[in-house]
């Protein structure tokens, strides 16, 4: 049976928004238990961080490119740069070292 | 619906922060392109299922298992799978949003529940304001939508040092939301460095290695925030 992709696309996009919409509408007052408010403060940082390493090494053309751009936004954020200034010097540290490297 | 100044103000303020995201959205969306035009999608399919999925590895499992031909249950569970962590921001998001908010600005908010626009709106100060939700959705879902639709036209076009430089953008980004109260808290700061390790050796360990990389952020998040959370108990201070 030949299956229609608009179809398919439109169960893709009503699962994604569900997934989104429900506990964002569900949960509509202050969660009171001391220890999901704690998980929930802590979920963030360890979910970015989860998905930063290792995949920074892996979405570049050769891992240390990767590396240094990691210990570059450490830096620079630990100093106090800017989210945009921390995005680039990433992207800037990735090219130049490409050019030197490859 | 009375919009005020605040509202506008963070309209701008979340787009000027959109914008690095939009960027590099762009990067891997035109990525994502390729892969959607190998199984089949026209330009304009590839533009709505990422205005409408906002979503990478969702939406990248998702075409291939449209590739497949596989039974439309198929992609309801692999999209529920791949996107399961978007359940956790969410539900972070219901306590951020500012309460006096109705069901409309909720519906609207869950519409751009992203990696990305996450990290933005948990680093904003109090509670968070729709309207900067919607100023960083403004141009970084148009810029996924664009950057999916090019890649499915243009193929394999744009040099490959360019992507790679560009793919980094959004770690850049994150490393910007969980660095600065990293450096302010020392619990914050191991639990950071501990997530890095645990992810590098769960990408790297036979057997955990087989787990895909959105089952594993699901399992470390509710791991490690939930040991955080129960040796290092972190009341929020009640508003009311």
């Amino acid at each position: 049976m030949e299956r229609s992709i608009n179809l398919y696309i439109l169960i893709m996009f009503a699962v994604s928004y569900a997934i989104r919409a429900l506990p964002l509408t569900l949960i509509r007052g202050r969660i009171r238990s001391p220890f999901l408010q704690s998980f929930l403060y802590y979920v963030p940082y360890v979910t970015l961080a989860v998905m930063t390493f290792p995949a920074i090494i892996e979405s570049t053309q050769t891992p240390l490119s990767g590396l240094l751009a990691l210990a570059a936004g450490i830096a620079a954020a630990w100093f106090g740069a800017s989210l945009f200034q921390v995005a680039s010097l990433c992207c800037v540290v990735v090219l130049v070292s490409e050019f030197i490297l490859l | 619906m009375h919009i005020t100044d605040s509202d506008k103000r963070s309209f701008r303020e979340g787009f000027r922060d959109g914008i690095p995201i939009g960027l590099g959205y762009f990067a891997v969306a035109f990525a994502l392109g390729v892969a959607a035009r190998s199984v089949g999608l026209n330009p304009l399919q590839g533009f709505i299922a990422s205005i409408t999925c906002l979503a990478s590895a969702g939406q990248y499992a998702g075409f291939t298992v449209i590739g497949t031909g596989a039974p439309y249950i198929e992609i309801a569970v692999i999209t529920l799978v791949a996107n399961a962590r978007y359940l956790l921001m969410s539900t972070a998001l219901s306590q951020k949003i500012d309460p006096e908010r109705g069901m409309k600005h909720r519906l609207g908010v869950a519409w751009f529940v992203t990696d990305e626009i996450f990290a933005i709106e948990m680093r904003q100060k109090g509670a968070l304001n729709p309207f900067y939700t919607y100023g960083a959705g403004a141009f970084a879902a148009p810029m996924w939508a664009a950057g999916t639709a090019i890649g499915i036209m243009a193929g394999n076009l744009m040099p490959v040092r360019i992507v790679s430089a560009l793919s980094v953008a959004l770690f850049g980004m994150f490393l910007a939301v969980i660095i600065p109260p990293a450096r302010e808290d020392k619990i914050i700061l191991g639990l950071v460095s501990i997530s890095f390790g645990a992810s590098y050796l769960f990408a790297r360990l036979p057997h955990l290695r087989e787990i895909s990389s959105g089952t594993r952020i699901i399992i470390l998040t509710v791991l490690l925030a939930g040991i955080a959370a129960f040796l290092f108990p972190h009341p929020q201070e009640d508003a009311s």
